[in-house]
């Protein structure tokens, strides 16, 4: 090779293209998509969905508040996050702990609710109920990890991040869970619902719970009171934890 | 000059850089990411001006350079580069043209291989096209220096090539 065809090449060397993915690694790209809640801003990159945010408070302040979380670079996007994207999740911004309730609640099928007092007992926390219930409040990628499945043990729907107590029970409602049918159990005082021909009991929107004809239906008051009448929990939603 | 833009104009010549100086494209992903993630640090703490005033492709190459530097040291126990697989691809592909991949991942890998100083200069004046200045600016070196860096660089890659080529023929 002559001197000349070796600088050429070097040069040439020179004009080697990024690949696309180079732009995926270094910036979360977001655009609008359309929610059961209305439109929200969502972010995503290579290893999932990064954020989802209300679009009613605008571009900016959304591109603030992820900068504050993540303290990443943002780009928005012409097109909609591929649909592969929106089934992961990019944890690598959240604390262990937060990351540990917002996996659990993953897990909460659509159409049902459970506690606060449930998903502390899931992650082997039993006594943060109150932390559970900040790092639902905090969020970042409401109604994809759907933290309006999560209500207080009271019957009260409890608050919401993402527009309050009214957005929370629109997504419910919409999901099929009866808010007002579980409000007026919860003001009774009934915690659980179980079957007298199989001796389970459940929370009250788990999907066991519900099959149960009305004349089978009986209401515990508490856990104790199950047990005491020789009722076990379910093996689905495990009304009492995991360690039952 | 906002990011986004920076990224789209310089995001090529930032990887060819990375890629000349490290020989490896999977390397060189990650050093553009993160010359790319400190350019970012560093923009939105800066004075509008100072943004506006900067010389973006000069500015990338800096923190290009360190990156790479700092790479090298943290990956110091790391084995040299072997001499053996982009030759092998090239008695795999015979009769491509020189503008083939195989070329110039061949090329890559051996500029990479070359002693720090002469790649660096190799890289920005002969790779980038940086006028010697320039380029003894960005590493700090004088220009005489940086000349016979580039001539010492070029004549050890010419060897190569006569070398390797017998082994392609």
């Amino acid at each position: 090779m002559s001197m000349v065809r070796l600088e050429e090449s070097l040069r040439r060397l020179g004009e080697v293209r990024a690949p696309a993915r180079l732009a995926e690694m270094v910036m979360d790209r977001f655009a609008v998509m359309d929610t059961p809640l209305g439109p929200f801003f969502v972010a995503w990159n290579r290893d999932g969905v990064s954020a989802l945010h209300e679009v009613r408070h605008g571009e900016e302040e959304f591109r603030h508040w992820f900068d504050d979380r993540y303290r990443r670079p943002l780009a928005r996007s012409e097109a909609p996050p591929p649909a592969s994207v929106l089934r992961r999740f990019d944890m690598r911004g959240v604390a262990p702990f937060q990351r540990l309730v917002l996996e659990k609640t993953s897990q909460i099928p659509r159409g049902e609710v459970r506690t606060y007092t449930w998903v502390a007992k899931e992650i082997g926390h039993p006594k943060a109920v109150r932390a559970v219930g900040t790092a639902l409040a905090t969020n970042p990628m409401p109604i994809l990890i759907p933290c309006h499945r999560v209500v207080r043990s009271d019957g009260v729907i409890g608050n919401y991040g993402a527009g309050g107590p009214v957005a929370k029970r629109r997504i419910l409602d919409a999901e099929g869970v009866g808010v007002g049918e579980l409000e007026k159990l919860a003001q009774r005082g009934v915690r659980y619902l179980g079957s007298d021909t199989t001796h389970i009991f459940c929370m009250p929107t788990c999907r066991h719970a519900r099959r149960v004809m009305d004349r089978h239906e009986v209401e515990f008051r508490s856990q104790e009171e199950a047990f005491a009448k020789g009722y076990r929990p379910c093996k689905v939603c495990r009304p009492v934890g995991v360690a039952a | 000059m906002d990011f986004e833009r920076m990224f789209a104009e310089h995001q090529d010549r930032v990887f060819a850089f990375s890629y000349s100086m490290t020989g490896i494209r999977a390397e060189a992903e990650d050093v553009a990411q993160e010359v790319f993630l400190r350019a970012w640090r560093s923009l939105r703490e800066w004075e509008p001006e100072r943004v506006a005033a900067l010389n973006a492709r000069a500015w990338l190459c800096t923190i290009a350079l360190n990156v790479v530097r700092n790479r090298v040291r943290a990956a110091s126990s790391r084995p040299p580069l072997a001499a053996t697989d982009a030759a092998l691809l090239m008695v795999a592909a015979p009769g491509r043209g020189p503008e083939s991949a195989v070329e110039t991942e061949w090329l890559a890998s051996r500029v990479a291989s070359l002693p720090p100083a002469q790649r660096e200069a190799v890289v920005l004046v002969t790779v980038q096209g940086f006028p010697y200045a320039d380029a003894a600016e960005l590493v700090g070196r004088p220009v005489n220096t940086v000349k016979s860096d580039v001539h010492r660089g070029l004549a050890a890659l010419r060897q190569l090539l006569e070398r390797e080529e017998v082994l392609a023929v």
